[in-house]
């Protein structure tokens, strides 16, 4: 029984830190814009076009290699 | 008659009235007819290589010195959000911003030039964050891109001065997620004692749980109940007796109670009550308070204002705050320039467009050595003037302060709600009182726990909640068509209105359509399309409808130009004489009665041929919407404008006494206090500046716009033009709204006098509170929610048949 306890003392230091990550959301504004991040999802991602400049090409082999 | 309106072809959004026209493609704004043109030009492979090509077609930018205010180090300064060593942040508000391609633009801002890292929008707001490397684009670049590509950010003496406006919202969502935390935790806690059944949780394990309640709750009374606990003891010492007094009362009760059981081990408490009480009231309180964040409700002339204006020193034009104006400054108004100042005009002609200010459509013009007064648009050619008065002293900001001074608090809300609480503050208490003093002579032990019990069980948690959600319900109604109120105090105060005041230009005209129509000699084709090339040039706003009029007609050069102030203009066209202006300067006679009327004269080779009309177009829907109006209230008239319509005005008014003309923004201002010590409650619509003093002065102020987001002075509320025809409904839905909070209260006096029997029985357990005091409240806000969509719906059937 006694592990009860133990169990709900660390269960409760757990929510505790959800309770800390919801204020630091909030604080960082994720809350204040509820609209955009929902478009801007949407938005294709800056792909790389098939002319692009020679320089772009050799660093994307690079990072192949 | 009204056609359609055309969805725009990228993004298929309503494209409004005035469409954008591009390779006679109809676009809703520019940021998609830009991206439509990228994708249309680099046959779509080449959509994100927006820095490959010309592309954008960035217009090439002629500000001149329109925006070098922006390159002074002080004005910079204040503008800037910070600066970090090479990078620097500002936040634009930029109206234009409606649709998913302006976000797009807008956050590639990156691409169009390289000194920008990073920019940001927030839609809700219609704000883009910039991030800037300053050495490779100055912060005048940056707007003057912005205006290039049309999203010129709304800079105005405003800015200069507010810094924190947000900070109050995340405030309440801390206090949400710290009772939110608290709720949860104790439920869990609390719930094995409720299921248990008869042989109980071991003793050492429930005084655990107990313990980490208590905990858990302390947070929630500290901080997440701080609000109504500090505003009840305010109100108290003054004597008042608000909502928050039966509110704070039930938070004490139920954790005083609480904790005395807790720490005398009697009990287990009612802690899952108590941090659920408020967590709900801190969810309607959210809820209301979610309102329209693009929208501003509180702008005063500093809105108007731009930050800077060119100030003449030693022959040599240099950029200036408006804020360092003194006395003896000499400055600079270019065409379309405010004017930010009192001042003696020196040099030029002026030709004032004051339509801002006072409501007169017609440009004034002055001489010479002639006063100009603050708030005037210059239009022509630029002036110069000597600053007799400094921004804080000009005649317009006067006017706000004197409206900001006298006003009457706004505050007369909540009186339904305020009275009530008194009552039920008072019975709670006598009640309380009175079964503890007869349990004093039954059990005497148990008397005191019996009085707290009353306590607990009569917390107005539902009668809390029922306010918050009917009005915060009934605000989004309003909004989904079209009406934009300030907070939910406005819907009661609309709800009490019998009075109704018009403003008459551009509230019950439309700001931007006249009729025109053509009296006398009919003129040819071709002298129609020489009238129009006259007219051209010139930019009187008469003059400037006429072009916008004929526009579809040829043009053709003119010789020999001539303007004379505040008469007319004439030419000479393929050796034709064309004279366009006022009856004195064409030669034409008129009779008294139609001096004010808006005509343009005209003759070709001095041979008179008739005029022009040009009268407002008056909103569609006007008569319905005034005779319906009628009926109920009291329906005024009061416009800046000249006599030029009273006869055509008549027609809906039909009682002179209700038509005033000539009234100067002060005018108005009285004119509503007259009615207010009437004992009137004045409905006021106006839209502009020149009726500010009116609109903060009556109960309830009304802007009318075209664009929600540009120019509206302070007010209530704003309301969208196409939905003029819709103010009776929506004086009728607050009244609705009312009654579904008056039946609300009696659902929840209900509730109350349940949990009473229990309570003065002395059969109030926590389990009965932790299961009475939920659905009371889920119970209550169903049925506000219900009932306003129900009656919003039943009102919107009305129209329709």
């Amino acid at each position: 029984m006694t592990i009860l306890f133990v169990l709900i003392t660390v269960s409760s230091f757990v929510a505790g830190i959800f309770l800390i990550a919801f204020i630091w959301a909030v604080k960082s504004g994720q809350f204040d814009d509820s609209y955009t991040p929902s478009v801007r999802a949407l938005f294709d991602d800056d792909v790389v076009p098939e002319n692009s400049t020679p320089e772009i090409k050799d660093s994307s082999n690079n990072e192949n290699e | 008659m009204a056609k359609e309106n055309q969805k725009c072809i990228h993004c298929g959004e309503d494209c409004g009235k005035y469409p954008i026209m591009w390779e006679e493609k109809p676009f809703c704004c520019n940021g998609c007819k830009t991206v439509y043109q990228l994708l249309n030009e680099n046959k779509l492979y080449t959509y994100y290589e927006m820095e490959k090509n010309p592309g954008v077609r960035v217009d090439e930018p002629e500000f001149g010195t329109k925006f070098a205010y922006l390159d002074d180090e002080t004005i910079k300064e204040k503008l800037l959000e910070f600066k970090d060593g090479d990078y620097s942040k500002i936040t634009f508000y930029i109206p234009a911003i409606h649709c998913s391609s302006c976000i797009w633009l807008l956050e590639h801002l990156n691409t169009l030039n390289s000194g920008i890292t990073y920019s940001m929008v927030n839609f809700v707001k219609k704000e883009v964050s910039v991030t800037f490397k300053e050495e490779l684009i100055s912060l005048r670049q940056i707007v003057e891109l912005l205006a290039s590509i049309h999203y010129t950010p709304m800079i105005t003496l405003d800015n200069m001065d507010k810094k924190s406006a947000k900070k109050e919202d995340r405030k309440l969502l801390f206090k949400l997620g710290v009772a939110g935390f608290a709720f949860g935790n104790i439920m869990l806690l609390s719930f094995p004692d409720y299921l248990a059944g008869e042989q109980g949780v071991e003793p050492a394990l429930q005084r655990f749980f107990n313990f980490l309640n208590l905990l858990f709750a302390l947070p929630v009374l500290i901080y997440s109940a701080r609000d109504y606990l500090l505003s009840a003891y305010k109100n108290l010492v003054h004597g008042v007796i608000n909502t928050d007094l039966p509110i704070s009362i039930g938070i004490i009760a139920l954790f005083s109670q609480s904790t005395y059981e807790i720490l005398s081990n009697s009990g287990t408490g009612y802690m899952d009550s108590f941090a659920g009480f408020i967590f709900f009231l801190l969810i309607g309180k959210w809820y209301q308070n979610k309102t329209y964040q693009a929208l501003a409700f509180d702008r005063d002339y500093k809105s108007y204002f731009p930050i800077a204006i060119t100030k003449i020193v030693d022959e040599k034009e240099e950029v200036t705050q408006i804020k360092d104006l003194v006395e003896g400054d000499r400055i600079l108004v270019r065409h379309h320039e405010l004017i930010p100042v009192d001042a003696t005009l020196v040099k030029g002609v002026a030709n004032i467009d004051y339509s801002f200010v006072t409501g007169e459509t017609n440009a004034v013009n002055k001489l010479v050595g002639e006063p100009v007064y603050a708030g005037g648009k210059q239009l022509g050619a630029a002036l110069e003037l000597t600053v007799n008065k400094s921004v804080d002293q000009s005649s317009l900001t006067k006017l706000w302060n004197q409206s900001e001074g006298g006003i009457i608090p706004k505050q007369t809300l909540n009186n339904m709600v305020d009275r009530i609480s008194k009552w039920f503050t008072i019975i709670v208490i006598s009640l309380a009182l009175i079964t503890m003093i007869v349990w004093f002579f039954i059990d005497a032990p148990r008397a005191v726990s019996i009085f707290t019990a009353v306590l607990i069980v009569a917390c107005p948690c539902a009668l809390a909640l029922s306010i918050p959600f009917t009005y915060g319900n009934s605000l989004r109604i309003y909004g989904k068509r079209g009406f934009y109120l300030k907070n939910s105090q406005v819907i009661e105060n609309l709800s009490k209105i019998d009075t109704i005041v018009f403003d008459k230009t551009g509230t019950i005209t439309q700001s931007n359509a006249l009729d025109i129509n053509f009296n006398g000699v009919e003129p040819t084709r071709e002298q129609l399309s020489f009238i129009k090339s006259i007219a051209r040039q010139s930019t009187h706003p008469l003059s400037v409808a006429l072009y916008q009029h004929l526009s579809n007609l040829d043009s053709h050069y003119v010789d020999s130009y001539k303007e004379i102030a505040g008469k007319g203009v004439e030419g000479f066209i393929n050796q034709q004489k064309v004279k366009i202006g006022s009856a004195v300067y064409i030669g034409a006679v008129v009779k008294p009665a139609d001096e004010f009327m808006s005509r343009v004269y005209i003759s070709i080779n001095d041979q008179y041929l008739g005029y022009f009309s040009l009268e407002n177009k008056y909103r569609d829907g006007l008569t319905e919407i005034i005779s319906q109006l009628k009926k109920k209230y009291e329906v005024h008239l009061i416009s800046g404008d000249n006599e030029g319509e009273r006869k055509r005005l008549m027609h809906w008014f039909k009682d002179n006494k209700y038509l005033h003309f000539n009234q100067k923004p002060a005018d108005k201002l009285d004119y509503i206090r007259a009615l207010q010590a009437e004992g009137k409650n004045v409905l006021m619509i106006g839209d502009g500046l020149n009726d500010a003093g009116a609109l903060n002065q009556s109960n309830v102020g009304i802007t009318i716009a075209d664009d929600i987001y540009n120019f509206s002075p302070a007010c209530d509320g704003i309301m969208e033009s196409g939905k003029f025809k819709s103010l009776y409904r929506y004086i009728r839905f607050s009244k609705s709204s009312i009654r579904v909070v008056k039946i609300s209260f009696l659902i929840s006096l209900l509730y109350n006098s349940i949990g009473l029997t229990f309570a003065i029985d002395g059969l109030l357990t926590p389990i009965v509170a932790a299961i009475l005091m939920p659905v009371s409240s889920v119970t209550v806000v169903v049925f506000v929610t219900l009932a306003t969509n129900i009656s919003a719906m039943i009102s919107d059937q009305k129209k329709l048949a």
